[in-house]
């Protein structure tokens, strides 16, 4: 066990003193965090959008200042006819047109019934859903205050036939705010960036300087040496993490609905099993360079098939299948169950222990691995 | 103290060691001399345990490299070829490191380093990559002899260190070897096979001959003629071609000749070298060192 302790003092006292990779773990991940949560902004607030009004009514101009007062929509401007509009969504000057037909309000009163086109930008399929989700509750509501204000006009008027109303709540994340929702996914990437691509470096490095050999004429029994050689980077991790959470509390006022313990329990085992993979990669390499680009190759794959950026559940069938394999999306999906959700301890049991299972496995094959391989 | 048998290496179709046998005494300081690639640091690598042979057997203080290769790792100190320590680390935080991995610490076996030490002690604070491949050198020792180990594993320790460096250098382990260390050495320099109690030459994985320095110059019986000139290139080329040469070698500014039917006649080779226009070269008789005897030895 002194060994160990040895090896971890002198570790931390390379890391500290490493001027490469000191920016790497204290000062990068807030750049990070501070980056993404502000840029990759799905802000559905800000949909812009073209009005064609081609009636000019007391109604059309009711039913644009109703979408505009919603606080979701931003007016962009009139175009005279759909193709000048369409200019406009090129451009990326606007992201829908409502075209509003002629005759608007004269059908509406007598024919009771009338018909809008939406054409929305679809490049960002998300915006472009919730944006129409929007636009049509909107319309609906407003069809709603339509007849109900008839009915008080002529009452002779039959009943309006009673009708299923669907109203949206957005349940854990009222306002959908997008750091809500992103900031832990972040957390969960730079957690696993030091656990896998630094630890497995460290090892590497060792081959790299020639200094295993030293090491490997000395009593330092193996499993010491890489206990001794990722356990800094187990604790530089979880302090990272406890100091992201902090921090997102803090700079973007985010509030945490479940128990933050349940967070750490979930990423010291999360860790063990990142730390497998940077152990397997450090015994397929020779150099850190080599280790630095395989843990890039899996890290990319990783996090694309995350859920961080496109929901899992949207995925085709073959690559949902795939995230059944991967790590960063069981861990994404944990800290958005506590962190926004609020789950407990029994709602996450069956994710600790697929991450455990993850963690023997892994580790097995890597420790063994590095048994042959020495 | 080192007993090896039959050791046999390949990498591939390389053959890296084959048959190798030799027996270091106890308190002995033993040399193995080859030049780069002749398979010493594969065979330093078996003795301590990072590298498994594929026949033979030996041992290291009566223990076996394959079985008790924990023993081994305990007991021997080892000092590889290149730079083996942190360079990020500060000289007292490397020996303190290498201390408490051999469950000692620095006190308990200073004086085994003491002399070592002294001229690094001024720079205790520095980092260990920051210092001249010398004191470098000196650090790596010390940080190898920390655990006052029986047997020390020296792997080219002189290789790429200055002429001065390199004396003082054998001077430390002569005087480790007053302290009762036993000291297996590699050196791909000929003239450091003196400084040995005994050597091994090691050619191609082949050892070509093992015994005192004495020994092994007294192994050799032919007459061995030393020649000077002006052109030496074209005097080595000319040489080359002579039909009575045995062999000839360049050894510094002169070249080393022995002839074939042994004693020969050494007028036929001045008339020769009149002939080829070589009228300032002298032909003197000189004795032997290792380097002649690895020469020859080599060709068998």
């Amino acid at each position: 066990m002194r060994t160990i302790l040895f090896i971890l003092q002198k570790e931390f006292l390379q890391i500290f003193r490493n001027k490469g990779m000191l920016p790497i773990i204290f000062f990068l991940p807030l750049i990070q965090l501070l980056i993404l949560a502000y840029a990759a902004n799905y802000d559905i607030k800000n949909i812009t959008v073209d009005i064609i009004d081609n009636d000019h009514s007391l109604w059309s101009e009711r039913l644009t200042h109703k979408i505009f007062a919603s606080g979701y929509f931003k007016y962009h401007g009139t175009p005279q006819n759909i193709p000048s509009a369409m200019e406009d969504i090129k451009d990326d000057r606007a992201d829908m047109i409502l075209v509003i037909p002629p005759d608007f309000e004269q059908n509406l009163i007598r024919k009771n019934k009338q018909e809008v086109q939406i054409l929305i930008n679809a490049i960002n399929g998300m915006k472009a859903g919730i944006g129409s989700g929007y636009i049509q509750s909107i319309l609906q509501d407003y069809n709603i205050r339509i007849r109900k204000e008839w009915m008080h006009a002529t009452a002779v008027e039959t009943q309006v036939s009673p009708q299923i109303n669907v109203t949206d709540a957005y349940w854990y994340n009222p306002y959908m705010d997008y750091k809500q929702f992103m900031v832990p996914g972040i957390l969960v990437v730079l957690v696993t960036m030091i656990g896998a691509f630094l630890s497995g470096m460290n090892i590497v490095r060792e081959k790299e300087t020639g200094t295993i050999d030293q090491l490997n004429v000395t009593p330092i029994r193996k499993v010491h040496f890489i206990i001794g050689k990722l356990m800094p980077f187990w604790i530089i991790a979880m302090a990272e993490l406890a100091f992201g959470l902090v921090f997102s509390w803090w700079f973007f006022h985010l509030s945490y609905a479940g128990n933050i313990w349940l967070i750490f329990l979930f990423a010291g085992i999360y860790l063990i099993v990142m730390l497998g993979i940077g152990l397997l990669i450090s015994t397929q390499t020779q150099t850190q360079q080599q280790a630095m680009f395989i843990t890039w190759f899996f890290f990319v794959i990783f996090l694309l098939l995350s859920g961080l950026f496109t929901p899992v559940n949207s995925m085709p069938q073959w690559a949902q299948r795939i995230t059944l394999f991967n790590p960063v999306a069981w861990f994404i999906k944990v800290i958005r169950m506590v962190l926004i959700k609020g789950s407990g301890f029994s709602d996450i049991l069956p994710y600790l222990m697929i991450i455990t299972l993850f963690a023997l496995i892994i580790n097995s094959i890597a420790i063994l691995t590095y048994r042959k391989k020495s | 103290m080192i007993e090896v048998n039959n050791i046999r290496k390949t990498y591939g179709d390389t053959v890296a060691l084959d048959a190798v046998t030799l027996s270091v005494g106890k308190g002995e300081l033993f040399g193995l001399i080859g030049p780069d690639g002749a398979g010493k640091t594969s065979l330093f690598r078996i003795l301590t345990t990072l590298l498994l042979p594929e026949g033979g057997s030996a041992t290291v203080n009566h223990h076996d490299v394959v079985k008790d290769y924990k023993k081994i790792r305990k007991e021997a100190g080892y000092m590889p070829g290149n730079f083996s320590l942190y360079q990020d680390l500060s000289v007292e935080e490397n020996l303190q490191f290498f201390a408490s991995i051999f469950h000692t610490d620095i006190q308990t076996n200073f004086e085994i380093i003491r002399s070592i030490y002294e001229p690094l002690a001024p720079f205790k604070n520095r980092r260990a990559g920051a210092l001249s491949g010398g004191m470098k050198q000196k650090l790596a020792l010390c940080c190898s002899l920390i655990h006052n180990p029986p047997v020390l594993f020296l792997d080219e320790p002189t290789t790429g260190v200055d002429a001065l460096s390199r004396q003082e250098f054998w001077e430390t382990l002569h005087e480790l070897k007053k302290k009762g260390v036993t000291i297996l050495v590699s050196t791909p320099y000929m003239d450091e096979a003196s400084l040995c109690d005994r050597i091994a030459m090691i050619q191609a994985g082949h050892l070509i001959g093992i015994g005192t320095p004495a020994e092994i110059i007294s192994g050799f019986t032919k007459p061995l003629w030393s020649v000077s000139g002006m052109d030496i290139y074209r005097l080595l080329k000319d040489l080359q071609d002579f039909q009575q040469t045995d062999s000839c070698s360049l050894f510094g500014n002169n070249i080393h000749v022995t002839l074939k039917n042994g004693v020969a006649d050494v007028s036929a080779l001045k008339e020769y070298l009149l002939r080829k226009g070589h009228e300032t070269a002298s032909i003197n008789p000189v004795a032997p060192v290792i380097e002649d005897c690895f020469i020859e030895r080599m060709k068998e």
